[in-house]
C-alpha cells in the first residue's frame, strides 16, 4: 500500500498508510503517530491516528502545508514499523436485546439470521481495539463477522443512549456516553467505558483485545446497566 | 458573579482543548472565535480567558464584586440595572447590579466576559464546556440558576469600544469558503456542482457540534469509509446527501464521506446563523486559504480600539 499525505483544510493534512483495517496497518499508524510527534513539536495542534490514516493538526498561523508536508515525509523515509503495543485482553458483558439495542431485530432480518445467531457470532470474535475517537471513550473495534456487519443508517439518529453496543460495516463499539450516531445498535454494556476521573480513564487502549460476553436483563440492571 | 437565569444555552468557553483528541475528546471553545477574541481583547485580558458563550439569549446575572463586563457576538440587547447598554464596549459593574441579555435580533451567539476571565479549573486542560462530553466548565453542561461564576475584583479597567462601522454584521445569507478534500474525488462533477452551485438552508437541527444543511441532495459514490480523523470544519456527506458542517463540538472520528472543510473566518458567521438561513459554498485553495487567514490575524482581528472618557 503506497503513503499518501493530502491537504483537507485550512490547518490539517490526512496522512493514509493503509485501505484496511489490520495489525500490520495499525502497528504503521502507531510509529507514524510517534514520530510525527516528535518531528513537530510545538507547530503540532493535536493528532488524530485511525485505522489506517493520522490526522495531522498544526497551527496555520506559524506554518503551512507544505512545510509540514516536507517534515511528515522526512520523517516518514525514516520510519521503522515497531511491533503493535498493547495487547491485553478485556471482556465487556452486554445485554443483548430489543429494549437495548433498537436495531437488533432488523439487523438480524437484514443478515437472514436469528438474534441468537447474531448474539453468538458477535460474542465468538476477538476484536482489536484499531482507534479511540468520535467520542471520549469511544473505542473502534475490528472486525466483526461478514455476516454480520451492516451500513450505517441513512441519517445518523440524534441520540444514542449510553454503553449501546453497535456495529457499521465490519466495526463494532460501545456508545461511552449518549450522543448522536449512525451505527445499528444490538445490545447495551454496562460497563463505563470513560471515567474523567480514574486514571486511566478508559477500559481500554489501542491495540488491546475485546471479547463481549451476553448476560441477561437481571445481571445487566445489577451490574448498574440502565435502560432507555 | 451569580447566574439568575441561565437563558436558552449559556456555556463556559476558553480558547478550546488540546491535545486530546487521542482519547476521544473534542475541542470545544467558541464558535464564534472573532466575537470571543475582540470580548477578551476589549477587555484587556489575555486571549482566550475564560468567558460565557450565550446562545439565542437570556442570561441574566447577579454581579457580587466591581469588575468590569462586555458582551460581544450576536445583537443581543443588554441592560445593566434595566439600563441599555452597548455591545462591544467594556462596562463597569458592582456588587448588586444585575446584568441582562435579551433575545438576539441578529446572529445567535454573544460572550460575555470579565475583566481577568471567570476562574474556572480546567479539565483536561481547558474550561470548554462539551456537553456532550460532560467536560469543561463547572459540571460539563450549560449555566444553571444559582451557578456561582467565581472571577477577580479588578477596578480602573478601560472602557474601551469597537467602533460600530468595525464590529462584524450579521446577516441571514452566508458564503462559506470550503477547500477541496478528503472524499473529494467520491463526488461526481454533477455533485460538486450541485454542492457548490446550490443554495442550502440551516436546518432547526444544527447545534455546536454541527450545523445541518438542507438543500439539493449531493451525492457520493460510496456510503461509508474506514473511521479516520475529522477537522474543524469537515463537511461530512451522509447517505442522505444533506451536508453537515463539523464545528467544535464535533466528533474527532468518523466513517461518513467529506467534500471538503470550511474555513475557520466562514464557520464563525455559520455559527451565528439562526435556522432557515442560506448558506452558499465557494472552492477555494489552500493557498488561498492561508492568505485569508493572514489576512483576517494582521487586520479583522487587529482593529484599533478606542476609550470612552467619562
Amino acid at each position: 500500500m503506497t503513503t499518501t499525505l493530502r491537504v483537507v483544510g485550512e490547518n490539517a493534512l490526512m496522512l493514509y498508510l493503509g485501505d484496511s483495517a489490520d495489525a500490520v496497518t495499525l502497528a504503521r499508524v502507531q510509529a507514524a503517530t510517534d514520530a510525527i510527534e516528535q518531528a513537530l513539536g510545538a507547530e503540532l495542534v493535536d493528532l488524530v491516528p485511525s485505522y489506517a490514516s493520522v490526522l495531522i493538526l498544526y497551527d496555520p498561523l506559524r506554518s503551512d502545508h507544505s512545510s509540514i508536508a516536507r517534515r511528515v515525509r522526512a520523517c516518514l523515509a525514516t520510519l521503522q514499523a515497531q511491533p503493535l503495543a498493547g495487547g491485553r485482553t478485556v471482556v465487556l458483558p452486554v445485554y443483548y436485546a430489543s429494549e437495548s439495542g433498537a436495531d437488533l431485530e432488523a439487523l438480524a432480518a437484514r443478515a437472514q439470521l436469528s438474534v441468537e445467531e447474531v448474539i453468538a457470532l458477535h460474542t465468538a470474535t476477538e476484536y482489536r481495539v484499531y482507534a479511540i475517537g468520535f467520542a471520549p471513550g469511544f473505542a473502534y473495534l475490528g472486525e466483526v463477522d461478514a455476516r454480520i456487519a451492516a451500513p450505517r443508517l441513512p441519517s445518523p439518529r440524534a441520540r444514542v443512549p449510553q454503553g449501546s453496543v453497535a456495529i457499521a460495516d465490519r466495526q463494532t463499539a460501545v456508545y461511552p456516553s449518549p450522543s448522536p450516531g449512525g451505527w445499528n445498535l444490538i445490545g447495551c454494556c454496562p460497563v463505563p467505558m470513560f471515567t474523567p476521573e480514574h486514571q486511566p480513564a478508559m477500559p481500554v487502549a489501542v491495540g488491546d483485545l475485546v471479547r463481549f460476553e451476553a448476560i441477561g436483563r437481571a445481571d445487566f440492571l445489577a451490574l448498574g446497566g440502565t435502560l432507555p | 458573579m451569580t447566574v439568575l437565569q441561565p437563558g436558552m444555552l449559556s456555556l463556559l468557553q476558553d480558547s478550546g482543548r488540546r491535545g486530546q483528541h487521542r482519547l476521544g475528546l473534542t475541542t470545544g471553545g467558541p464558535l464564534d472565535s472573532e466575537a470571543f477574541h475582540y470580548c477578551n481583547r476589549l477587555l484587556q485580558n489575555p486571549a482566550g480567558s475564560t468567558a460565557i458563550e450565550v446562545s439565542v439569549g437570556g442570561l441574566q446575572i447577579l454581579a457580587s464584586t466591581e469588575t468590569s463586563i462586555c458582551v460581544t457576538g450576536a445583537d443581543m440587547p443588554l441592560t445593566i440595572n434595566g439600563e441599555n447598554r452597548p455591545l462591544w464596549e467594556v462596562h463597569p459593574v458592582s456588587g448588586g447590579d444585575i446584568v441582562r441579555l435579551g433575545f438576539a435580533r441578529a446572529g445567535c451567539r454573544a460572550y460575555l466576559g470579565v475583566a481577568q476571565g471567570f476562574d474556572i479549573a480546567p479539565c483536561f486542560g481547558s474550561t470548554a464546556t462539551v456537553v456532550r462530553e460532560r467536560i469543561g466548565g463547572l459540571r460539563g453542561e450549560g449555566l444553571q440558576a444559582g451557578d456561582v461564576l467565581p472571577c477577580a475584583r479588578v477596578t480602573g479597567r478601560k472602557r474601551l469600544f469597537l467602533a460600530a462601522r468595525d464590529r462584524p454584521r450579521y446577516q441571514h445569507t452566508l458564503t462559506v469558503r470550503v477547500i477541496p478534500g478528503y472524499q473529494q474525488q467520491h463526488f461526481s462533477r454533477l455533485a460538486q456542482r450541485r454542492f457548490f452551485g446550490g443554495t442550502f438552508r440551516v436546518s432547526e437541527r444544527s447545534d455546536r457540534m454541527g450545523y445541518r444543511l438542507e438543500g439539493p441532495r449531493v451525492e457520493c459514490d460510496i456510503e461509508g469509509i474506514l473511521s479516520e480523523g475529522i477537522c474543524h470544519g469537515a463537511i461530512q456527506v451522509p447517505p442522505d446527501g444533506q451536508p453537515i458542517v463539523l464545528l467544535n463540538d464535533r466528533q474527532t472520528i468518523g466513517g461518513y464521506p467529506k467534500i471538503g472543510t470550511a474555513l475557520s473566518l466562514d464557520t464563525a458567521r455559520l455559527s451565528q446563523l439562526a435556522p432557515g438561513s442560506s448558506v452558499h459554498f465557494a472552492a477555494v485553495t489552500p493557498r488561498t486559504a492561508q492568505r485569508a487567514l493572514a489576512l483576517a490575524q494582521r487586520f479583522s482581528l487587529q482593529r484599533t480600539l478606542q476609550e470612552r472618557r467619562p
